[in-house]
């Protein structure tokens, strides 16, 4: 395939240039790649990692609580985490990696106060390790967000990234080239026509 | 400051109540949906979800998968988990690479 161009000098040298930009931002885009898919091969195994262990623990706390509430009435555990005392809040700074901007979490807890929002009196001490257990499990959790989204974002990134790269590799580059390969033959046709003209008038004339 | 959201069925969010976020009770797609956009369009920064809920939604979710906020997670209810949250860990994998190059071991035990 080619372009459709006017095969002159000016179109030729116009081309060129454009082949040389187009190689650079190939290999530009190339090695951007390259380094987010670096990047985001080690982020993706720190998220595997962590999902396996956050899921594995949230079950597990689960499982006690669920064994907490079994041993209490069930109006007195709704009546007990009525109102929680602990307070989380977050904060949303970001951070860009190989130009994508990705959400870090700041996380501010309400340290000092009781954990427990009910009386010693009418709850099970199973449940004042099930609800430590889920509090301590909270970070873990908000981390595993945080990466979870940075590996979404880099893999569209990634895919947009290599689309680029593949149109400029496979359709851009040996379109230009092509294009340029035209423009010069029919420039040496056009000279070769006009030398070949300019004999045989010569040669009438010689005769003539 | 942000907020932090739970979605889940009502037994899985009260357990999340002692731990400060706050929690909002669904029982099925629609009103998982529905608390999903209305948390969305609040200040709400990060948004967990049950899978249990979320596989019936997943074109909801799926509308948030390229934005930078609000982040939503899946995780495990106390039924236990579906795999859905590490079968989209994968999918991004594939996304990226092509092909699936970090649970291709585990494939084939």
């Amino acid at each position: 395939m080619e372009i459709r161009v006017n095969p002159n000098r000016m179109e030729l040298s116009r081309l060129k240039k454009r082949l040389v930009t187009a190689k650079r931002g190939h290999k530009l885009l190339k090695d951007k790649q390259d380094e987010l898919i670096k990047k985001f091969m080690d982020m993706v195994k720190q998220n595997k990692a962590l999902r396996e262990e956050v899921e594995r623990e949230l079950i597990a706390a689960f499982q006690s609580f669920t064994m907490a509430r079994s041993q209490m009435p069930a109006n007195v555990v709704e009546e007990s985490l009525m109102i929680p005392t602990a307070k989380v809040s977050i904060d949303i700074k970001k951070s860009n990696i190989m130009s994508v901007n990705v959400p870090r979490i700041e996380i501010s807890m309400e340290e000092g106060k009781n954990l427990y929002p009910y009386g010693l009196a009418g709850t099970s001490a199973e449940m004042d390790s099930a609800i430590r257990t889920l509090s301590a499990i909270l970070p873990k959790m908000l981390k595993l967000a945080e990466f979870e989204k940075a590996c979404q974002l880099m893999a569209d990134e990634i895919e947009k990234t290599r689309r680029r790269v593949n149109a400029l590799e496979y359709v851009l580059i040996p379109q230009l080239e092509n294009t340029i390969k035209y423009i010069a033959m029919k420039l040496d046709e056009n000279e070769r026509s006009s030398r070949t003209r300019l004999m045989k008038i010569k040669e009438m004339v010689m005769q003539g | 400051m942000y907020r932090i959201g739970v979605i889940a069925d009502h037994d899985t969010a009260l357990s999340f109540k002692s731990t400060g976020i706050d929690t909002f009770p669904a029982v099925d797609g629609s009103e998982a949906a529905e608390k999903l956009l209305k948390l969305a369009r609040e200040n709400y920064a990060v948004i967990f979800i049950t899978e249990h809920l979320a596989e019936k939604i997943r074109d909801k979710i799926d509308f948030f998968r390229n934005k930078t906020l609000p982040i939503i997670t899946l995780i495990p209810s106390n039924r236990g988990t579906l795999g859905i949250g590490i079968t989209d860990v994968k999918k991004s994998v594939e996304k990226a690479i092509g092909v699936d190059i970090i649970f291709e071991r585990e494939g084939r035990e």
